[in-house]
């Protein structure tokens, strides 16, 4: 439960074993991350630059009623200004170019580490998690990259360079104008803290509001039931008030804040009228000194505030980045041996060698299971619910390593073979059909190229599924909705035993589905299931009777150990545990569900066993 | 701008101090724009070489000024920022209060997560409209005009040329800002596109690893990725160009007061003071031309927003007491007796009914069962007694009294339901136990009904007993002890009527049946109605109604169904073979 809330935790805004990490994803991209910043220390020059040259156009120009110097200095303002305006526009589109592109590796790495990962991870890690970690937590890095490590340069340059052009106009004076700016600084800072602790109290209890209102909108049927709405409401202003209140109170902060850059700003100027207009009418200093200074101490602001933020930047990057290089440290549990060899087309020999697989430390899912399968063999597997079929299944499929025993594919043990060239003989067909939100065809080459066009009809007429996709609008081009959400529970049956067929197995295994379709659907899926088996070894974990008489062998799993083996009449007449199973589960039922309606909530379940 | 005008009422209630930050923004603005004014005094009193300038009184002036603007700025933020988080609060309960009175139907209707962007987004755009909308109006509105008219009385000429590139600016940041909106959404858009993908990919992991389809995800993964880089560097480019825009239209300004003012200054037509005032006063109008673009936004967004939000507060809620409710009724003179007389009911997104010509009558005091095959209407049927759903056709009736004359609060005071599925709140056992509860409620109670609910041993082993705080921020119960968690908190209300809907099946079957047989000892005259899968829990009801297809298919007790050889008895049968297989 508490990797809930590491989501919240900001920690430390400096680690250095993380930055050093995080800056080898700048590495491809040095040379722009060094021109960029030697761009930026450039540009930082040409905003000082100005007050400095408004400087000379009063003093050289206006003063000395010298119309063609006061054109001249107004035409260089106008051309620094032109050249910073291109700079900072292109500064911002370079650090954003950079930023970017660090980000769509590091997103791509962590999408392809997922990949690797075994089911074994998949199973204790919620799919939400897993997407946030390429998603919001990549995303995060954004601003380190793009903005945040280029523009301390440029914040630091820009004040050296304000206090370089204001030392060469007048010293004195620039130390008068300085004495504000560490107040500035003091400021800024402390507004910056007190805000940011602020706004984290601010995103808890928006959190939490959130929170409030999604559980009782979820749950709006009991509040209604049981009267309670005004108990709710009462608890939910509470919520409400305490998030208003703690957004008043960084108003607050707010409102004072910028009244007191003001305020100080306007000291300086103070001082700047008081001591340099002292200087000026003793005939010291010049006007155009006192508007440069003036337009100086406006300056100081921006790249103060900015470095202030950074802090923000960096905190943010260092509790993603941390997330982020945990899930890149996990190894996956199931990797290929170091001579893992390539089976091209196996001749499909299965067998089992007394296995015993647990999931985790606790309990056995299979007990010294043994068995054969012959190529082009057919075997049921049946048994009750946690009986451990499934597991089987998954071991064949090398998607978790077992604990002891072994499996072995035309004789080879599996473990010796590399996962893709196993994967790619197997094909699963499973209870829950998952299909991609692309077109039909897709969802039956799941993208092969190796799979055409007419592989791909060949596979769906065989399934008997090609005639009501050629009746589509669109035939094999037709979007199947999210989740397949246009086709039918039973027509999606069909659509992914095209796919397994498609990719042409060695091995089939097939995990029937339980949920009730009409009786002539049920018929196609029927012949659709005999085509499939067809000389061709196949595992079928089975619920239906019909399927049952298909296959040449049956296997009986009882808590993880194989009980019965032999034939459907053999085992009947065996009245042990096939008998009964064959009566509970395959006896055809008397009822019928209706089709599901409506959504969740309050209603029956009606999708099927549960 | 029209769905605005919904926020009248709101404004109205803090009237008083929306017309003082009116009022703090006028001050602040007045005392800011006469600092230029001091400071043109003082570079004239240079020029014209006057010794015995007040110069440490103009500085003091100045720091005087901006002191007092700032405290009516804060003045500013204190009231009409303040009074925008009091109406987005105001805002946000009324929202709720609006979603408590809409019936479970609106809910199937409307995905929560609709909702929730509703309460979150459109609540905070319209609160932008109230908080800086408002504000930033006012403010830009007085120093505009009052600046303007200064520059204009001490120099129209100048005022004019130094004016011309400022309303580009306004141009600028709307259009700009606009482009900017669309395309982030764009952006925005495509990050949704990769989140969905991303969640496909891992949710299918299983079909990927094996058809061996990782490296074609990955490499789709990666184009949509490239795609999302491509649109943030579009954005990127509409967002560079923002600054510098601004930044070289209002440097064109003080050029052309520089140059120009600097050409008057040397043919003696103007003086030096008044360039620095028109320098300085360009600086101050900057922001005001930035906020008109932004503010113009501002507003279209809350409007739009609330035009969402006013379409759900004008949803009316479909069960609620109505002019057939009869307010005489209360609690104490209903029977527990229910009735269905030849009641129907269909979903409005499905035209077959799910509950087709159903009539039964339950005496006050019997413990009737439900049973049947799972889709068969068994929930809705029991949804119709609280009125959850009301009847498409037909009558409900409790103690004689169709339920929709008696009040909502009354008819859900007698009736105690236990949904199917235990939904609990992240709060401690005993704030859910006492959830339902209409009065203040003792420890004893509480404890009494987890005991009946037959749960309160296990509280009791926690380390922190009821106060353990349950859900994703603490104990995770398992499903049989959330079940009976809801049955205690049922409980707790002391029905007349209690429904169980298959709110036992995650508890084992010793423990149902001592539960079932303390409901009964406890409290003599309740009715119960209960859902089952477990002939067990059913075979002693006086009343077995099996339903098939939304209609009574059988009726009867044990005895007299196990005899029918329908339904009911395939469902024993299938029961007694689980038992068997469990103990092999």
């Amino acid at each position: 439960m508490d990797q809930f809330h590491d989501e919240e935790i900001l920690g430390k805004a400096y680690d250095s074993r993380l930055m050093r990490r995080l800056i080898r994803y700048l590495r491809p991209y040095r040379r722009h991350a060094f021109l960029a910043i030697a761009l930026n220390i450039a540009i930082a020059a040409l905003g000082p630059l100005r007050p400095y040259l408004t400087k000379i156009a009063i003093d050289s120009g206006i003063a000395k009623r010298d119309g063609h110097t006061l054109l001249l200095t107004v035409l260089g303002i106008a051309g620094a200004m032109l050249f910073q305006a291109a700079a900072q526009f292109f500064n911002a589109y370079y650090t954003q170019w950079i930023g970017q592109r660090v980000i769509l590796d590091m997103r791509m790495q962590v999408f392809e580490h997922i990949h690797r990962l075994s089911l074994r991870f998949f199973d204790r890690n919620p799919v939400g998690r897993l997407v946030t970690r390429v998603t919001n937590d990549i995303e995060a890095l954004n601003d380190l990259f793009s903005s945040g490590i280029v523009m301390v340069f440029t914040d630091i340059f820009t004040i050296i360079w304000i206090l370089t052009f204001m030392g060469i106009i007048n010293l004195p004076l620039t130390l008068v104008t300085l004495s504000v700016v560490p107040f500035l600084f003091y400021a800024t800072f402390l507004f910056r803290q007190k805000v940011r602790e602020s706004y984290r109290q601010i995103r808890i209890l928006i959190a939490r509001i959130n929170a409030f209102m999604q559980e009782h909108i979820t749950g709006m049927p009991v509040v209604q039931l049981f009267t309670q709405e005004k108990k709710v409401f009462d608890s939910f202003e509470d919520v409400n008030a305490a998030h208003r209140d703690a957004n008043i109170s960084s108003v607050f902060y707010y409102a004072v804040f910028y009244p007191s850059v003001d305020l100080i700003s306007a000291i300086a100027a103070g001082l700047i009228i008081w001591y340099g207009g002292g200087r000026a009418l003793e005939g010291a200093i010049t006007v155009g000194v006192l508007i440069s200074f003036l337009q100086y101490t406006e300056m100081f602001f921006r790249p103060i505030r900015d470095l202030s933020d950074k802090y923000n930047i960096m905190q943010t990057a260092m509790a993603s980045s941390e997330r982020v290089f945990k899930l890149l440290d996990t190894p996956p549990a199931v990797v290929d041996g170091r001579n893992a060899i390539e089976v091209a087309k196996p001749r499909g020999r299965v067998e089992f060698r007394n296995v015993w697989f647990a999931y985790g430390d606790d309990e056995w899912v299979l007990k010294n299971v043994s068995f054969t399968i012959e190529p082009g063999e057919s075997v049921a597997l049946v048994g009750h619910t946690g009986a451990g079929k499934s597991s089987i299944v998954n071991l064949l499929e090398r998607f978790y390593d077992i604990q002891r025993g072994e499996i072995f594919v035309d004789g080879t043990e599996i473990r010796s073979i590399s996962q893709e060239s196993l994967r790619k003989n197997i094909a699963v067909v499973m209870q829950d059909v998952f299909l991609f939100s692309g077109d039909i065809g897709f969802n039956i080459s799941l993208g092969d190229g190796g799979i055409d066009e007419s592989r791909i009809r060949r596979a769906s007429e065989m399934v008997g599924v090609h005639e009501f996709i050629a009746s589509l609008e669109r035939g094999y081009t037709q979007p199947v909705g999210e989740r397949g959400s246009s086709l039918s529970t039973g027509q999606k049956q069909l659509v992914s035993f095209a796919r397994a067929l498609a990719h042409n197995p060695s091995i089939l295994i097939l995990d029937e589905a339980t949920s009730s379709v009409d009786t002539e659907t049920e018929l196609r899926i029927q012949c659709a299931i005999e085509t499939l088996l067809q000389g061709r070894t196949s595992i079928v974990v089975a619920h239906r009777l019909s399927t049952i008489q298909h296959v040449d062998r049956i296997i009986v799993l009882h808590k993880g150990e194989i009980r019965e083996m032999g034939t459907h009449q053999e085992l009947l007449a065996l009245n042990g545990i096939y008998r009964k199973l064959y009566d509970l589960q395959y006896k055809e039922r008397r009822g019928k569900a209706a089709p599901p309606i409506g959504r969740d909530g309050l209603r029956d379940r009606r999708d099927g066993d549960s | 701008m029209r769905p605005l005008l919904r926020l009248a009422p709101y404004l109205r209630r803090y009237w008083k101090l929306l017309a003082a930050g009116y009022a703090a923004v006028l001050l602040s603005d007045g005392l800011a724009i006469a600092v230029p004014l001091v400071l043109r005094q003082v570079f004239n009193a240079i020029d014209a070489d006057i010794r015995s300038a007040p110069l440490l009184g103009y500085g003091a002036l100045v720091v005087g000024l901006t002191f007092l603007s700032g405290i009516f700025l804060f003045l500013t933020r204190q009231t009409i920022i303040v009074t925008s988080r009091k109406i987005e609060y105001d805002l946000r309960n009324d929202f709720l209060a609006h979603l408590e009175r809409l019936s479970l139907s609106y809910f199937h209707a409307t995905p929560t997560g609709d909702l929730m962007a509703h309460a979150t987004n459109d609540i905070s755009a319209v609160r932008n409209v109230v908080g800086p909308g408002i504000m930033y109006s006012l403010d830009t509105g007085t120093s505009f005009f009052v600046i303007i008219a200064i520059m204009l009385s001490i120099d129209p000429g100048l005022t004019a040329i130094s004016l011309v590139p400022l309303p580009l600016i306004s141009l600028g940041v709307y259009f700009l800002g606009q482009r900017v909106h669309k395309t982030f959404e764009e952006v925005q858009a495509q990050y949704s596109t990769l989140t969905a993908r991303a969640q496909e990919s891992i949710s299918g992991i299983r079909v990927i690893k094996g058809f061996v389809r990782e490296h074609f995800e990955i490499g789709e993964f990666g184009k949509l990725s490239r795609e999302y880089l491509d649109k943030n560097m579009r954005l990127a480019v509409v967002q560079s160009l923002m600054w510098p825009l601004m930044f070289l239209l209002t440097g064109i300004s003080l050029l052309l007061v520089l140059w120009y003012g600097g050409i008057d200054v040397i043919r003696g037509t103007a003086n030096l003071g008044t360039i620095v005032a028109f320098m300085l006063y360009l600086g101050m109008l900057i922001w005001p031309m930035i906020a008109i673009g932004w503010v113009t936004s501002i507003f279209q967004r809350g409007a739009a927003s609330m035009g969402r939000l006013g379409k759900i507060f004008d949803t009316p809620p479909t069960i609620a007491d109505g002019p057939a409710t009869d307010a005489a009724i209360n609690a104490a003179q209903l029977k527990p007796s229910v009735e269905f007389k030849n009641v129907s009911f269909s979903y409005a997104s499905s035209p077959s009914p799910v509950i087709s010509d159903v009539s039964f009558e339950i005496p006050a005091g019997w413990t009737v069962a439900v049973v049947g095959y799972t889709g068969t209407g068994k929930t809705t049927l029991l949804n119709l007694i609280p009125r959850l759903h009301d009847t498409s056709e037909g009558t409900v009736r409790i103690s004689g009294v169709d339920v929709r004359s008696i009040p909502l609060e009354v008819l859900r005071t007698v009736v105690g339901y236990v949904p199917q599925e235990a939904f609990l709140f992240s709060a401690t056992i005993r704030e859910n136990i006492a959830f339902g509860s209409p009065f203040p409620i003792t420890d004893e109670r509480i404890a009494a009904a987890a005991r009946i609910a037959s749960f309160d041993g296990e509280i009791r082993a926690f380390p922190m007993g009821f106060d353990t705080v349950i859900g994703e921020r603490g104990v995770t119960l398992s499903g049989g002890q959330k079940q009976r968690l809801t049955i205690a908190r049922a409980l707790v209300r002391d029905p007349k009527i209690l429904i169980l809907d298959d709110a036992l099946s995650a508890v084992d079957t010793a423990t149902e049946e001592n539960i079932l047989s303390r409901l009964q000892q406890e409290r003599k005259g309740r009715t119960n109605i209960i859902v089952s899968h477990r002939i067990s829990t059913v075979k002693d009801a006086n009343l077995i109604i099996v339903l098939a297809d939304g209609l009574v298919a059988e009726r009867g007790t044990h005895e007299e169904l196990l005899a029918l050889g329908g339904i009911y008895a395939d469902l024993h049968e299938k029961q007694l073979l689980e038992e068997e297989l469990e103990s092999l």
